[in-house]
């Protein structure tokens, strides 16, 4: 019954003239030889965006090397932890590897990466911990990684500028085959992000080179499901024009599969868009409101009870809300262009009853 | 010195087939060694799809599509309208000039602009514009029949119109006549460039591979000489009446062509076919009739001859609407267009010697400023009746 009840929810949201089409290819999953039905060893949810809109097949996240639903989840509190001096110290290993990636069913990119994802690893800390990152290019063109947050200037990770010494401007890009240890304290606590700042700029950001840097207050927040998602797109053809849109990468990824959140349970979205060529980008959810922390960097809200929130490249936003009622709900960019072309989800709303793998 | 050739000479046919058998053992050994791999081993495939033909039906769009590039192309997603869309292909891999449909079910808006684009593998697109989205003409039996009214008056009708010019032909003296041969002359060049011109048009959108432009030049001469001499070898004499009748082919090859263009274009929905077009169509190839009938004003041929030149002239553009409206295909446009511009350069060519001719024995300079009046007149009635239809 409960599938039904989901395909009649998909048949309302989407193109009224779709269904009017009555198309006999419509809802059907044979026949079609799409793009490889890759690998989902994470379980069918019984929705594929391909029975209705969006991208055909599905991609195989186990050739890419990773989940987009792990993504989500997946914050390194440091891949070494000591404590020195009574500061914390997290020691990260950021690999910058040249990778093809799929990000739409079928649809290979030629990205560049840190530690072979997009998003690269979602580095998690608290306000006042010393990160240090060490940094090796295993990719053919120079890299560098620019953190927001507050640092020296040789830490900052842009190019050099000739002349000047180390402490001015740093190391400058990190050529390929070459290493360095960005090292820096957290702070301010918020939703921050990193990237490459070689030159080209555009080029360094939009193949991959970034990820997300959140740093906990001293005071934690109030326990809640956490999510990071990294608002992206990618340029398939390179006309300075993206063809796919996505949250963490993969188009369409968490229409494929929903994102489970129970009624009632507080959400904490770490929302940042990276995404290259468009000045803004969006998110809206459907059927409730939030509350938006602007940057992250308060502990009371920037903006109260509102579904929408547009960001610049390089903003981002902690986003708080909780269901009250069981059911699907959509989320996507509020450009629908971009929603059309990846940028979609959807939230499944788990009553107490429902099981967590139907 | 001599040299005993017997000894050395290799049998005649094995010089012949040498070279063949080693070109065969070169090409084996290329393909199973490729000595030259260090060329094409770093180098990113090159992709092409070339539309060949699209339909729009109730249930959304039907792309027939062919790899026109080097390399296989996988087809890895669609979008309509920037957005990813649903589709349905046989083989989404198509090898170099394979062709396949493809199927995208959407609610299309009639009368609005589309655009759909295939996205490969690789992430390479390739557009696909609907300027006007109109349902295209089923094969049924009364859209058979309009697409051949269609061509009857873009064809038939201004043929025959222009023939029923031959009684007075008939009564005008030898200075008019020939005054009527140049005028056909001037017609008849300007079709000859109007067609390469369209070919050259629609060769654009022919496969690279097979090469669209230099086709329509080769097929034009080649289709001139063959006209050419096919006419020397079944009409030793001057005999009119073939004349007549080549004009006729030439005219009719140039019509089917317009009618490709009108039928493709109104099945397209890029134009609206007006009365005011149709009549313009009319005004603009009525001079074709004066054409055929003025080499055989001297003449008294039976009716059913003019029955036949008006069917060869004129029917083609009947066959033209059906192609262009139901099953338009560039590369058997191209062909068609191309000989129908040797053809006509042909008659220009006969047209032209029996004026030449006609002074010799009446002793007169051919280019007289009567013929030349008739030459120019020619082009320009083409020419201000083009404006009609353009």
């Amino acid at each position: 019954m409960k599938s039904v009840s989901r395909r009649n929810f998909l048949f309302g949201s989407a193109s009224a003239g779709l269904i009017a089409l009555g198309s006999r290819i419509l809802g059907s999953d044979g026949g079609t030889t799409g793009p490889a039905q890759g690998g989902d060893d994470y379980g069918s949810h019984g929705i594929h965006s391909g029975d209705l809109f969006g991208a055909m097949g599905e991609v195989d996240h186990e050739r890419n090397g990773f989940h987009p639903r792990d993504i989500l989840t997946d914050f390194n509190y440091g891949d070494n932890v000591y404590e020195d001096n009574g500061q914390t110290v997290r020691e990260y290993n950021f690999v910058a590897i040249d990778k093809e990636i799929e990000i739409a069913p079928g649809i290979f990119f030629p990205a560049w990466t840190y530690n072979g994802r997009i998003p690269g690893p979602t580095i998690r800390c608290t306000e006042g911990d010393r990160i240090r990152i060490n940094f090796v290019n295993a990719g053919v063109h120079p890299h560098t990684i620019h953190f927001h947050g507050i640092h020296s200037a040789a830490m900052d990770g842009v190019p050099a500028m000739p002349g000047m010494p180390f402490d001015m401007v740093g190391p400058g890009m990190i050529q390929s085959g070459d290493s360095f240890t960005y090292e820096f304290d957290a702070r301010p606590f918020g939703c921050h992000l990193y990237h490459c700042h070689s030159i080209p700029l555009k080029r360094h950001i939009h193949k991959g080179l970034y990820g997300a840097f959140i740093v906990d207050p001293p005071e934690e927040r109030p326990p809640a499901k956490e999510l990071m998602m990294m608002m992206n797109a990618f340029d398939t053809n390179f006309d300075g024009d993206n063809e796919v849109y996505a949250v963490n990468s993969i188009a369409f990824a968490y229409v494929n599969d929903p994102i489970q959140i129970g009624v009632d349970e507080l959400v904490r979205l770490y929302l940042i868009n990276i995404t290259e060529f468009d000045p803004i980008n969006s998110i809206h959810i459907h059927a409730e409101f939030f509350d938006y922390y602007d940057h992250g960097t308060t502990l009371e809200p920037t903006l109260r009870t509102v579904d929408t929130i547009m960001q610049t490249q390089a903003q981002r936003g902690i986003l708080e809300f909780s269901y009250g009622i069981p059911g699907m709900y959509m989320f996507h960019a509020h450009q629908s262009e971009f929603a059309e072309l990846g940028w979609m989800g959807m939230f499944h709303v788990m009553g107490e009853g429902d099981s967590h793998d139907s | 010195m001599t040299v005993s050739t017997e000894t050395r000479k290799l049998p005649t046919w094995v010089a012949g087939i040498l070279p063949v058998i080693l070109l065969i053992v070169l090409v084996l050994l290329f393909l199973n060694t490729d000595p030259l791999s260090v060329f094409t081993d770093s180098a990113p495939p090159v992709e092409e799809l070339t539309l060949q033909r699209m339909i729009l039906d109730d249930e959304g769009f039907e792309l027939h599509i062919i790899n026109s590039g080097p390399d296989p192309v996988t087809i890895a997603q669609v979008l309509v309208d920037d957005a990813y869309w649903r589709f349905d292909i046989e083989d989404t891999e198509l090898e170099r000039l394979e062709s396949g449909v493809l199927r995208v079910p959407y609610p299309w808006v009639e009368g609005e602009a589309h655009e759909i684009v295939v996205i490969t593998n690789s992430g390479a697109t390739f557009p696909f514009e609907v300027e006007v989205a109109v349902a295209t003409p089923e094969t049924d039996a009364t859209q058979f029949r309009n697409y051949a009214l269609l061509g009857f008056f873009i064809g038939i009708v201004p043929v025959v119109l222009g023939l029923m010019w031959y009684p007075f032909l008939r009564t005008i003296d030898r200075r008019w006549l020939n005054f009527a041969l140049a005028l056909t002359v001037g017609l008849l060049v300007f079709l000859a460039v109007d067609t390469i011109l369209e070919a050259l048009e629609i060769a654009a959108e022919v496969p690279g591979t097979f090469q669209g432009e230099p086709l329509v030049f080769l097929l034009t001469i080649v289709t001139l000489l063959a006209i050419l001499a096919v006419g020397d070898a079944f009409n030793a004499g001057d005999s009119r009446l073939f004349l007549a009748y080549m004009i006729a082919l030439g005219i009719g090859l140039h019509n089917l062509g317009e009618g490709l263009a009108v039928g493709a274009a109104f099945a397209l929905g890029q134009i609206s076919l007006g009365s005011f077009l149709v009549v313009g169509f009319t005004l603009h190839n009525i001079t074709e009739g004066i054409g055929i009938a003025a080499p055989v004003a001297s003449q008294r041929p039976r009716l059913y001859h003019f029955v036949l030149l008006a069917l060869l002239a004129g029917g083609p553009a009947i066959l033209g609407t059906w192609i262009g409206g139901f099953a338009f295909n560039p590369l058997w446009a191209v062909v068609f267009l191309s000989i129908g511009a040797g053809a006509i350069l042909q008659v220009v060519y006969e047209v032209s010697r029996l004026i030449l001719r006609d002074s010799q024995r009446r002793d007169v300079e051919p280019v007289s400023v009567l013929n030349l009046s008739g030459f120019v007149l020619g082009i320009a009635i083409m020419y201000f009746t083009a404006f009609l239809v353009a």
